[in-house]
Parts: structure tokens; C-alpha cells; sequence
């Protein structure tokens, strides 16, 4: 029997019922017609159901029919034949996409249903869905993309959404502020991410990185990159999955990520997003492996923020952010897998670790309500008291908490080395420009420092 | 050459000249602005009309059919070719969409009738191929613009002394380069005055004080409207391109590299939102300017889409930014302000053009990005690296101003600040021309694929590309145009052609079947050697040998 049509009907089910979410939820919202926030949570469910149900079929195809490698080619998007470049939009469906895609789907339902009550009546309702929607196709997209390019495209969504997510209480500065360092993290894996992307397909003349990779479905791929452009490329992949799972040293977005709605913070950065990053090392396993060197920077990275988020987790003062850097060490321990070369132990890794971090996000703003119910349970106060060997330590140990607590001075350290010196030199740029218009203009040329609102705007003329 | 079926080009002229004189004799703001828009919106079905009509045409370049211009100037001064036919109803669009959302705060203070004129002499520009008509045209679009500063009593030190340089070093340069012959290679010192005038007029670092200038002082909409239309571009295509050599070329795109790479970094430290928005559209004008004169074929097509896609993007940023600028006056980033919860459609489409301008994924910018991104790592891997950083700081930058301008608190008003129909008109246009753009793109990129292709050749015809990879490339091109785009002006029917000229030329039929290529549009000089069949002439004394191709000429009618 011919299977060919199943798979590519449910492939596009799979592809396309979170693009028709996005499409509906945006829209209206973009005309100031908003839908009601029932039709919002049912057309969520509906979206998710047709989605898991498809990928859950489509798994249990290619168990019956022995299939490790469905691709689901949706033709070319751009193509110029004189240049031979080419923009295709595939799909693949393999032991890497298939579990993540069921992943994807399970954990946002999961969420949805939960954010449908938790934000019941909030100002903030439709927003959240529209960005969950963005984020769920970014997801989907990037679990299931056969070329750079796709890859790119889901791996962006994901990082807009993350980051406007974060922002999602924006009548207050600090998730604003939160917000856009997440962003401005993402942006810079982003670039990591793109130079990749261009000098792969530069070096290979390839986009689809399953040729890229030799025709062997995953895990088995092999590269034909030399060593040395291997090399080049896998830093740039470790840069970019580094920004996007929050790595040393970029790990200090993620506790800023917590500003976020409880429902966001569980799904992006305990589950999903914040294992896209290892999710592409994944992908790309193969120019991984084919230098040593790239290995052992894997394994080091993964080792060392491990080390650096479990030392964190000890010592913060609030549960999601406590959550959150043990999120991290796990998401750690899975880099350092994925450089040893235990490829199906990452994945596997990533499924379990995602879901009980989700269960446990979920439950975090009912902490207080699980302790009283032990109490009640055990008919007596909690102990508060920390062990007697933790309270006694010598000087190593009040470095290291004190380091710990301020999770590594990763982000000052970031801010005076990087975003300091950027800004002070522009800014310093900017003063010359300054100098050189009022010079020519002969006197000074930037009234709109002190101008304020014009007397005649909307609200004066009112 | 081919005729359009409709004066259009003309007409886009005109109607909005005719406007500009109708509401040049004053009148009520609001009679005016009602006026404005009937001109505008008729401007742009003129412009729309030149571009479909044209397409139906299947050429390189048409002119109109009653030409009144001709016959005042003695030659053909209007004509429309692939560069210029999406950029018409694109300039008309931004006229329109700014007039629309002109608010009763503005009307007072914007003079629909310059507007109009300044319109007109735009339309004309991006319909003249003529370089002596292209320099004073541009000469006479820098007045529109100086006339209001001087009756809003600002400084005009600033942008008149760079203009009058631009105007000056334009026609400078253009004389010298007459002086050695249109078709040769020129020296540096004959190049350099006319690649100042491009730079200055580009805003290239460190010329760029004017445009920063003109954003502090000029009214938003005229600044924005004598920038985004990007004219600097065009006049490096009329101007330059055709004749300049790769050194040249490279020369301007490495300037403006780091004018994109600049202009983001200080669109970042900005305190004020016109002036961030003047850097970010300097910096995204660069990247064009750079594509433009990385002059190989992915890189030309990757700018020519950047040019179309930074129009509308941040045409539609900046009318954004107008729109609140409406409402609340000059707008600081130093703060925040919260209007998110007041203008909800404006913020939205201020976020969705701003990232629409860096490339991103979905949006009309980013298979250009990806374009110019591979076409620069082609020339110089450093350049690859510096328009995605550009690119990257950008999008933050961007997303800054977002959260700036509309988060950050709750901004409690007595009136509504919501989006009125006519703003979320303008919007909801530009949103479908950003978002169709971007999900189908084949069409668009295919179009600015074979303008590049068709400027490269004449770039080929003069004898300034000396990379001899690229020449054999655009002969192949030359040998498979036939095949695929039923070119009918090339293909020697009458009936499609009308021009005698080209009509079953014994010459062009005679290359087997070289239509669409180098061939058919080169100068008398070139039919004069008589060049053995099958010859390209690509300039000066190289002469690449295209054997006929046997499926060509089977398809072609003899």
C-alpha cells in the first residue's frame, strides 16, 4: 500500500493547524476586533488536538511502516535557477522532529488549558494567546525544518514571542526592561545562528541540511564539511544555542525571564524554548562530532554552566527563579550528553526533564497552599532550619555562595565588557555629531532635546 | 522602443503637479488635505496603471504613447524599464498613505501643495532614464524641502550646504564623465565628484549630518518622504552603475557598510524618536546602497528587493511614529510611555514594520536579507558578518523603541488615542504588502532578479565588469532569457513591437537568437563593428564568443 498520501496529509495537518491558529487569533486582534476568551481557548484546543493527533499518527506510521525519514516537501518558496539559489519549504519527519513536535504539542495544550483559567479576565488575555500562538508555530516550525532556512524562520518566532512574553505585564518597567535583555540575547544568537545558516549553505551550496548531512536519517548523518570549516560553524552553533538556552555565559537572561506570566515562564523556559538550543546541537550533531575540538567545547560549556546553575539554584530566594536555574543545570547536563555523542540520552533527557520542570512551574504559585496542606498533613510546622554543615563554611564557601547568589556576575559581566564600551562609543560618536551641526548650523542644531510635546497634540487641543 | 497602452507616466507627472498648483493658492487645511488625497490616490493609480500596463508588456523598459514631454524636450524623457516600474507605485503609495494620515494636529503645519510638487518631481525622477534629466531633477527635488525649513524659520546652514555640494559635485561629475565618453571606463579623478554627490545625497558617514538635520527640523512627513523614497539609490543606478568601475563600486559599498554598521549603533544610543528613526533608515538605505554596488547578480537582487521592502516598512514605521508624533508631540525615548494600551493597532504595526525592516522571518525583508547576506559573503566574507550585525543591532534597537514608546506604564488620557479609520486603512495596506510580500515572495524577487540581470548588462555594454566570471554568467543569462520570459520586444514581432528599429533586425536575428541580452540594446558603435555571428560585445575591445544556442534558435522565428 501506497503510504505517501497519509503521511503528507497528516504532515500538513500537523504543519498547518498551528498556522491557522496564528492567522486567526492575529488578525482580529490586529484590527481591534478581538475574539471572546472562550472562542480563544477552544480554537487553542482545537488547534493542539488536530496537531498532537497528526504527529501521534504520523509516529505510529512510521513504526508500521519501518519509515525513519518522512519528508514533507512543500515546494519551492523562492528559487532564481541562473543564480541556483533556492528556498525550499520541507518538512521532516524523524526520531529528532517526531518526539519534539509531540512534545511541543502535548506541553502546549498542557498550558493553554491552564492559562485559559489562570488569566481568566486578565487585560493581557488575547495578547498572551496571540504570542502563545506565534510561539507554538515557532516551535513546530523549528522541530520539523529540513533546511536552514525554515530552521531560522520557527527559531526567530520562538525568540519574538519569548521575549514580548516576558514583557507580558508591560505597564511596569522591570518585565519591559526584562524583556527587551532577552531580546537583545536572542538577537545576538540570532546573528550566531545566521552566519551558520549563509556559511553553510556558502561552503556546501546546500540549504537542506539532510544533504547537508548525508542522506542517513538522524542520528546517523555524517558531514561533509573538513575539519577545520566544521569547526568554524559548530562555534557559531554553540554561540547561537548558547543565547537560546541560556548557556554560560548568557545564562542571565533566564531568571529575567521570570518576569513573565506563570504559564509562559513554564513553557518557554522550562520546557520548550529553553531547550531549543540543545535541540539545534541536535540537529547539527554530525558538524558537532566533526571536530574534536568542537566536542570538547560542547562538553566543557555543558559541564560548566551545569556546575555554575546548580550553584545558583541553591541559593536564590524565590521559587521561580530557583526553578529556573535548576532547569538550566539540567539543561546543562544535556549539552554536555550531546558532546559526548549520546545523542538519544539528550533527547530523551530533554522529554522527561521538560515535562516534570513544566509540572513543576505550574504548581509553583500554589507553593504556599502545598506546604500548609503538609502541615495539615503532618499536624505540625515544616522544619525551616538548614542543616548544621551548611551554616558553617570557611571563606571558599561565602565566595562561592555570594557568587552564586549574584548568579556569576555573568550579566554585569556582560554589560561592562559588551553592552558598555558599545554604547559609551556611540554616545561619544554621537556628541561629535552634535558639535559638528551646531558648528555648521551656527548655533545649536538639536532643538528636540529640550522639546517638549508640541502645545497643539491630541490631548492639549482636547 | 515599446509604447504603453496609457500616458501613465505623464499622467503621475502631472495630476499631482496640477494639484500642487490648485492648493498652492491656500485654502482651508482640511479642504486641502480632502484635495490632497483625491491627487495622491489618483497619482497612485497612474503609477499602479504604468507599472501593470508595463508588465502586460513583457520589455525592459516602455514609454509612454502621446508623449507631451518629448515634444517639449525633443527626446523621450519619461521612460519606464524594471528598475523603475514597482518603485513608481511605490513612491505614489508613501504619498498617499502620509496624506492620509495627516491629523488635524499636522494639517496646519504640512503644505499639502509642496507635498504635491515634490511628489510630482519624484514621479518624474523615477521615470527618466536621462542622466542630465535625472541631475536636475534631483537638483530641483532639494527645494521643496529647503523652502519649508525656511518658512518654519529653522536653520538651513546645515541641509543647504550639503545639497548644494550633492547638486554641485553632481553636475561636476557628470560633465567630466561626458568629457571622456558615456561608454568608457573611467579614471578615479573623472568618478570621484559624481560617487561624493551619491554618497552625500545617500547619507553615507560622514556626509550624513544633513539628513539628521532635516528629521530635527523639516516637518516628519516631508523628511520622511524625501528620504524613504531613497533617490540617492536611484541616482547611483542612473548614474553610476552603468559606467563605473568595480573598484568604484566596491569603494561605495564598503562606505556604506559601515554607515549601515554605524547608523545602527546610533540608532541605539538615540533620545529621540524622529532621530532614531533617521538612523534606522540610514542604516537600512546603506544596506541597499551596498547590494547595489556589490554588483553581482544575488547581490543586486538582494538590494533591489531591500530597496522595495525597506520602502514599505519603514515607510510605514515612520508613518507610525508621525501618527503618535499626532498625538503627543515630539516623542523621547529616554522614558517610557505606555501607549500600548491607548493605540493598541498603532503599536502592533509598529512592531510588525519595524521588524519587518531588519528581515524577519515571514516578513517582505527576509529573503532579501538572506540575499544580500550570502551575495556579501561572496565578495567579501567581512561584509556578511557586518550586515547581519547591523541587522542584529537593529532589531534591538527596534524593539527598544517599541517598548519605549508603548510599555514601560499606563498612560491615562482624557480622550481616546486609538487608531482612527483612516490610519488603520493606511495600515492594514501596508501590513498585507509586508505580510503577502513576505509569504510570497517569488514573484518579487524573480522581478528584481531580472532587473538586476538587465543592469548588469548594461553595465556589460559600457565595459566596466571586468570579473570574467560574471561576464559569462550574464551571457548565459543572455542565452536563456529568450527561453523563458517570451520577451516580446526581442523575438522580432511586429506586432508586439511596432518599433522598426528592432523589427526582424537582421543583425539581432542573425546572433541566433541573442535577444533580451547584451545585444539588443547597444549602441550604434557596437552594429558598426559587425561583430561575427554569435559575438558579444562587452565593451572596450573584449569580445566574448556566445556560440548560437541550437534551442534558442530553433525557437525563434526567422
Amino acid at each position: 500500500m501506497n503510504w505517501d498520501p497519509w503521511f503528507l496529509s497528516l504532515g500538513l495537518a500537523t504543519v498547518i493547524a498551528p498556522t491557522v491558529l496564528t492567522i486567526v487569533l492575529s488578525l482580529p486582534a490586529l484590527i481591534s476586533r478581538p475574539l471572546g476568551e472562550g472562542t480563544i481557548a477552544r480554537l487553542t484546543q482545537v488547534s493542539v488536538v488536530v496537531g498532537l493527533v497528526s504527529s501521534i499518527a504520523i509516529l505510529a506510521l512510521m513504526l508500521f511502516t519501518g519509515s525513519r525519514d518522512v519528508p514533507i516537501d512543500l515546494g519551492t518558496w523562492v528559487h532564481l535557477e541562473e543564480q541556483d539559489f533556492h528556498f525550499s519549504v520541507l518538512f521532516r519527519f524523524d526520531r529528532l522532529s517526531v518526539p519534539f513536535a509531540i512534545l511541543t504539542f502535548v506541553l502546549c495544550g498542557t498550558i493553554s488549558a491552564f492559562a485559559s483559567k489562570y488569566l481568566h479576565r486578565e487585560p493581557g488575555y488575547v495578547r498572551f494567546f496571540v504570542l502563545f500562538s506565534f510561539f507554538q508555530l515557532g516551535m513546530i516550525i523549528a522541530s520539523l525544518a529540513a533546511t536552514i532556512e525554515t530552521l531560522f524562520a520557527g527559531w526567530e518566532l520562538v525568540g519574538l514571542s519569548s521575549a514580548l512574553l516576558v514583557a507580558f505585564f508591560q505597564e511596569r518597567v522591570s518585565p519591559v526592561r526584562n524583556g527587551l535583555r532577552v531580546w537583545a540575547v536572542y538577537r545576538v544568537a540570532d546573528a550566531a545562528f545566521l552566519v551558520a545558516a549563509v556559511a553553510l549553505h556558502h561552503m556546501t551550496g546546500k540549504g537542506d541540511f539532510f544533504k547537508l548531512m548525508g542522506e542517513t536519517p538522524w542520528p546517523d548523518g555524517t558531514t561533509a564539511l573538513a575539519s577545520n570549516q566544521a569547526f568554524f560553524v559548530g562555534i557559531l552553533l554553540l554561540i547561537a544555542a548558547a543565547g537560546k538556552s541560556a548557556l554560560v555565559p548568557f545564562s542571565g537572561w533566564l531568571p529575567r525571564a521570570m518576569e513573565g506570566p506563570t504559564p509562559s515562564s513554564a513553557v518557554f523556559y522550562g520546557a520548550l524554548s529553553v531547550h531549543l538550543g540543545a535541540f539545534l546541537l541536535l540537529r547539527f550533531s554530525p558538524i558537532i562530532e566533526a571536530a574534536v575540538a568542537t566536542r570538547v567545547l560542547t562538553v566543557a560549556l555543558g559541564l560548566g554552566t551545569a556546575l555554575f546553575a546548580t550553584s545558583a539554584a541553591r541559593v536564590q530566594t524565590d521559587i521561580k527563579t530557583a526553578l529556573s536555574f535548576a532547569s538550566l543545570t539540567q539543561v546543562g547536563l544535556i549539552v554536555a550528553e550531546i558532546g559526548f555523542g549520546l545523542y538519544y540520552i539528550a533527547l530523551i533527557h530533554i522529554i522527561g526533564h521538560a515535562c516534570l520542570r513544566t509540572l513543576q512551574l505550574l504548581r509553583a504559585p500554589s507553593l504556599l497552599r502545598d506546604y500548609h496542606s503538609l502541615e495539615n498533613a503532618i499536624g505540625g510546622q515544616l522544619s525551616t532550619e538548614r542543616p548544621e554543615e551548611e551554616r558553617t563554611g570557611v571563606w571558599l564557601s561565602h565566595v562561592w555562595y555570594r557568587w552564586a547568589f549574584d548568579r556569576g556576575l555573568l550579566d554585569a559581566g556582560l554589560q561592562r565588557v559588551f553592552v558598555d564600551p558599545f554604547l559609551s562609543m556611540f554616545r561619544l560618536f554621537d556628541r561629535w555629531e552634535r558639535k559638528w551641526t551646531d558648528t555648521l548650523s551656527g548655533g545649536e542644531s538639536r532643538e528636540s532635546d529640550r522639546v517638549s510635546a508640541h502645545i497643539d497634540s491630541l490631548e492639549d487641543l482636547a | 522602443m515599446i509604447e504603453l497602452h496609457i500616458p501613465w507616466l505623464e499622467l503621475a507627472v502631472l495630476l499631482p503637479a496640477l494639484g500642487a498648483l490648485l492648493l498652492g493658492r491656500g485654502g482651508r487645511p482640511e479642504v486641502n488635505w480632502y484635495r490632497s488625497v483625491w491627487f495622491n490616490g489618483l497619482t497612485l493609480v497612474c503609477a499602479t496603471g504604468a507599472w501593470w500596463d508595463f508588465g502586460t508588456l513583457h520589455t525592459w523598459e516602455a514609454h509612454d504613447r502621446w508623449s507631451v514631454f518629448s515634444t517639449v524636450f525633443g527626446h523621450e524623457m519619461l521612460v519606464i524599464d524594471e528598475l523603475s516600474a514597482p518603485l513608481l507605485p511605490l513612491a505614489a503609495l508613501l504619498y498617499l498613505l502620509t496624506t492620509l494620515t495627516t491629523l488635524r494636529t499636522k494639517q496646519r503645519r504640512f503644505s499639502f501643495s509642496w507635498n504635491l510638487l515634490s511628489e510630482s518631481i519624484l514621479m518624474a525622477t523615477l521615470a527618466c532614464k536621462d542622466p542630465w534629466g535625472v541631475i536636475a531633477l534631483l537638483t530641483l527635488a532639494t527645494l521643496p524641502p529647503a523652502i519649508e525649513l525656511r518658512a518654519r524659520g529653522r536653520s538651513l546652514r546645515v541641509y543647504a550646504l550639503h545639497m548644494g555640494l550633492f547638486v554641485a559635485l553632481m553636475i561636476i561629475g557628470y560633465a567630466m564623465v561626458e568629457r571622456a565618453g558615456r561608454d568608457a571606463v573611467h579614471s578615479a579623478w573623472a568618478m570621484a565628484p559624481l560617487i561624493a554627490a551619491v554618497l552625500i545625497r545617500s547619507g553615507v558617514v560622514p556626509l550624513h549630518c544633513w539628513m539628521t538635520d532635516l528629521f530635527e527640523n523639516a516637518t516628519f512627513g516631508t523628511a520622511l518622504l524625501f528620504v524613504t523614497p531613497m533617490t540617492g539609490a536611484y541616482a547611483a543606478m542612473r548614474l553610476i552603475m552603468p559606467i563605473a568601475p568595480d573598484w568604484a563600486l566596491q569603494s561605495i559599498a564598503v562606505l556604506s557598510l559601515l554607515t549601515s554598521v554605524y547608523a545602527a549603533g546610533m540608532a541605539m544610543v538615540q533620545h529621540e524618536a524622529r532621530r532614531f528613526f533617521c538612523y534606522l533608515l540610514l542604516s537600512h538605505a546603506s544596506l541597499v546602497l551596498v547590494g547595489l554596488e556589490l554588483a553581482t547578480p544575488i547581490g543586486l537582487t538582494g538590494a533591489l528587493s531591500i530597496w522595495l521592502s525597506v520602502g514599505l516598512s519603514l515607510g510605514g514605521f515612520g508613518l507610525t511614529l508621525r501618527c503618535m508624533e499626532s498625538r503627543t508631540g515630539r516623542l523621547t525615548l529616554d522614558g517610557f510611555h505606555g501607549y500600548a494600551e491607548q493605540a493598541p493597532v498603532l503599536a502592533s504595526f509598529f512592531l510588525l514594520t519595524g521588524l519587518a525592516s531588519v528581515g524577519f522571518p515571514g516578513t517582505i525583508g527576509f529573503i532579501a536579507i538572506e540575499l544580500m547576506v550570502e551575495s556579501a559573503l561572496d565578495v567579501f566574507p567581512v561584509a556578511g558578518l557586518a550586515v547581519i550585525i547591523a541587522a542584529a543591532i537593529n532589531g534591538i534597537a527596534v524593539v527598544n523603541a517599541f517598548f519605549r514608546i508603548f510599555t514601560g506604564t499606563r498612560h491615562i488620557t482624557t480622550i481616546s488615542l486609538g487608531s482612527r479609520p483612516r490610519e488603520r486603512f493606511a495600515v492594514l495596506t501596508l501590513t498585507l504588502l509586508i505580510l503577502g510580500g513576505g509569504l510570497y515572495p517569488q514573484p518579487g524577487i524573480h522581478s528584481r532578479h531580472h532587473a538586476a540581470m538587465k543592469l548588469l548588462e548594461e553595465r556589460a555594454q559600457s565595459g566596466a565588469i571586468t570579473d570574467e566570471s560574471l561576464k559569462r554568467e550574464l551571457s548565459g543569462e543572455h542565452d536563456g532569457d529568450t527561453e523563458d520570459d517570451g520577451d516580446p520586444e526581442h523575438d522580432g514581432d511586429p506586432e508586439h513591437d511596432g518599433d522598426p528599429e528592432h523589427d526582424g533586425d537582421p543583425g539581432q536575428d542573425g546572433a541566433g537568437g541573442q535577444e533580451g541580452g547584451l545585444e539588443q540594446e547597444v549602441a550604434p558603435g557596437i552594429e558598426d563593428n559587425a561583430e561575427p555571428s554569435g559575438a558579444v560585445r562587452l565593451g572596450g575591445d573584449e569580445v566574448i564568443s556566445v556560440p548560437p544556442t541550437t534551442g534558442v534558435s530553433e525557437d525563434t522565428p526567422n
